[in-house]
């Protein structure tokens, strides 16, 4: 990139010896006084090529677009398939897919397609709850902890890794069998039990990044420490953070659906996709295949895509470093 | 003269090493700077230079003396004192625009009292006042080259009308066509704005130009001080002689006597002894005595404005005067 100088305002002297002269400024406004810096070329922003690497990544996209349906299913499906969900009908048990029921109905009667939909919506929420429930307490506890350093940072990771070392799903069974029910509820107990590893990375990221020269002006400055935390450290570090949203929201998921699974889940009328395929596997033997493949491939196919999102965030996150 | 704007008094400061050792990273420094003065710090790597800039912004962990704000700016010293840092490729946050970071001394420091119309208004007039565009407040650091980013840098620093600016080697990572656009804009500021630099540099050269003081230091310890032009001219310190003749001339003659002065200072490399009570200099000189290892050279008042911590420095000028006399004429055979 050629940039357009100013020479006149760059004076070489007859010492050259001294590599670069003055020569002594005239007085007027400063405006034209100053050099001119040159322009301002519009390159790419971090981001954009951010995006440009992820859209690189074929089964990123697919990954994204597959999510999107899914969501949509969950979430506008409905509107559009009404079934209901809320007063079982013996008399419809376990029937095979038909033209009333597309993927048939469970052993109470409910339709299955629109059962999906309700477990889907349940999960996704939830995943997004705790997921976010975990990523708010992990950075601020994380970069807390690499901030202050010292005797704090030893106290608050080392309570960390207690926990970590505690059992999670035992815990969260036993929360769960208190507090069962709601979303909410559930959410929360999976987000309290999920900050550890994202409160990790972050504090690694802000070791590094508490060195280097931003952080140092800001304190120069006068800043304090929720300003450089709030505006500094975290919004840097949100590359991790980001990625790592990711792989908690299939975490929570799968831990949602093991819960249910195993009859700790949510309560009536919510229902979760572990629910269904907790329910269902007693029937599995006898040819009722439409309970168990279509819940059972629907989470699959939402944790991988979660999964292969939050790697290629990753890559297209380094993308965004090396641009730095 | 009236009361000095920074006044450093018997600086000592000690880095904390793993398993409770200290390292003393500068040892009874002093010195001052006047309001409107540009003081030069000289030295090489781990001479204490930035250690220094860090104690006075309250960075850095002072064990004994005194830094002392003058001058009116001792009310907010926080204000009072900016920092240019030497890597514009670092000193701004990526994930900021510039006008952000621009602004954001401002928001700390009157983010109360100024609305947000005032505080983008000084931004775009700062911005502007350092050779970039208003216009590009809204732009990314990765948008900018090193050599805008370092007027960024110096923008951000002035926005909150400080009294002294701190350049950490501010020129060291711009090639030397932006450093000297650099230089001429702290040079502008300095007239319009009246401040005061600290000016951190290991470029004899550059501090000469622009500094009115240097102190010159070498592990921790002033070697030697004075008005910027007496030192680089007739640098007494052996150590201040290898650092002038180390900074590259055009000129045959003087080439040729920059090699001289060097040869004639050059000794193996040995390691470098604890500090103690004895020259800091001393396993590198090739004039240390038995006096230099027993006792620590005071800072002395030498025949001209300067002041040198050396026991030996009336020998050392007039030896190296006269090898480099001698040698000139045969090392330049076409004069």
């Amino acid at each position: 990139m050629a940039e357009p100088q100013d020479i006149s305002a760059v004076g070489f002297g007859e010492d050259l010896g001294q590599g670069v002269a003055l020569i002594p400024a005239p007085s007027g406004g400063l405006h034209q006084l100053v050099p001119d810096a040159g322009d301002v070329y519009a390159t790419s922003s971090g981001w954009r090529l951010a995006w440009r690497e992820y859209a690189s990544n074929k089964l990123a996209l697919i990954a994204l677009a597959l999510l999107i349906l899914v969501v949509l299913f969950c979430f506008v499906g409905p509107i559009f398939y009404h079934s209901n969900q809320t007063l079982s009908n013996p008399l419809d048990q376990t029937q095979p897919p038909s033209a009333a029921h597309l993927l048939g109905t469970d052993e109470n009667g409910f339709d299955e397609l629109g059962r999906l939909m309700l477990g889907g919506q349940s999960a996704l929420e939830i995943g997004a709850y705790a997921s976010l429930v975990a990523i708010v307490i992990g950075t601020l506890y994380g970069a807390i902890a690499g901030l202050v350093g010292g005797v704090l940072d030893a106290v608050l990771m080392r309570f960390v890794d207690v926990l970590l070392s505690i059992p999670f799903l035992i815990v969260v069974l036993v929360l769960a069998t208190k507090y069962s029910g709601t979303v909410l509820d559930i959410s929360l107990v999976l987000g309290i039990f999920s900050w550890l590893v994202p409160s990790r990375l972050v504090r690694g990221e802000v070791l590094t990044l508490r060195t280097r020269d931003f952080v140092i002006a800001a304190q120069t400055m006068g800043a304090n420490r929720r300003r450089v935390i709030f505006r500094h450290l975290i919004p840097n570090a949100m590359s991790v953070t980001i990625v790592n949203i990711t792989f908690l929201i299939a975490d929570s998921i799968l831990a949602l659906a093991l819960l249910g699974f195993i009859g700790f889940g949510l309560q009536f009328p919510n229902t979760s996709w572990g629910d269904m395929l907790g329910n269902a596997q007693t029937y599995v033997t006898n040819g009722e295949w439409w309970l168990v493949y279509p819940v059972g491939g629907l989470l699959v196919i939402v944790v991988l895509c979660f999964n292969i999102i939050g790697d290629a965030l990753r890559d297209a996150v380094d993308v965004r470093l090396r641009r730095r | 003269m009236s009361e000095p704007l920074l006044s450093v008094e018997g600086l000592v400061v000690d880095y904390q090493l793993p398993r409770g050792q200290l390292r003393r990273a500068l040892d009874d420094v002093s010195f001052n700077v006047l309001a409107g003065q540009t003081v030069g710090l000289v030295g090489e790597s781990g001479s204490g230079k930035s250690t220094i800039a860090r104690a006075i912004v309250g960075l850095a962990p002072i064990t004994a003396g005194t830094v002392t704000l003058g001058g009116g700016a001792a009310a907010a010293p926080r204000q009072s004192v900016q920092m240019v840092f030497q890597d514009p490729y670092s000193s701004l946050d990526p994930t900021k625009t510039i006008g952000y970071s621009v602004a954001e001394p401002l928001r700390v420091h009157h983010g109360r009292e100024l609305g947000a119309q005032e505080v983008r208004a000084r931004t775009e007039q700062m911005l502007e006042s350092v050779g970039i565009q208003a216009s590009a407040a809204k732009l990314y650091p990765a948008q900018f080259s090193g050599g805008q980013r370092q007027r960024i840098a110096i923008a951000r620093a002035l926005i909150v009308k400080p009294k002294l600016v701190i350049c950490d080697e501010a020129l060291s990572a711009l090639d030397l066509s932006v450093q000297a656009q650099i230089i001429n804009l702290l040079v502008q500021l300095r007239e319009t704005h009246g401040i005061s630099y600290l000016f951190i540099s290991h470029d004899l050269s550059v501090v000469e130009m622009l500094c009115d003081e240097v102190v010159v230091l070498y592990r921790g310890r002033i070697a030697e001080t004075g008005p910027a032009r007496a030192v680089s001219n007739r640098p007494r310190h052996p150590y201040t002689r290898g650092l002038v003749a180390a900074v590259p001339e055009i000129d045959p003659v003087a080439r040729a006597a920059s090699r001289a002065t060097r040869e004639r200072l050059r000794k193996p490399v040995a390691p470098a002894p604890p500090l103690e009570d004895s020259c800091q200099y001393r396993h590198r000189c090739v004039f240390a005595t038995e006096q230099c290892e027993q006792s620590r050279p005071a800072l002395r008042l030498t025949d001209g404005p300067t002041l040198v911590a050396c026991h030996r420095y009336e020998e050392v000028a007039r030896d190296l005067d006269e090898k480099a006399e001698s040698e000139i004429p045969a090392m330049t055979p076409q004069s």
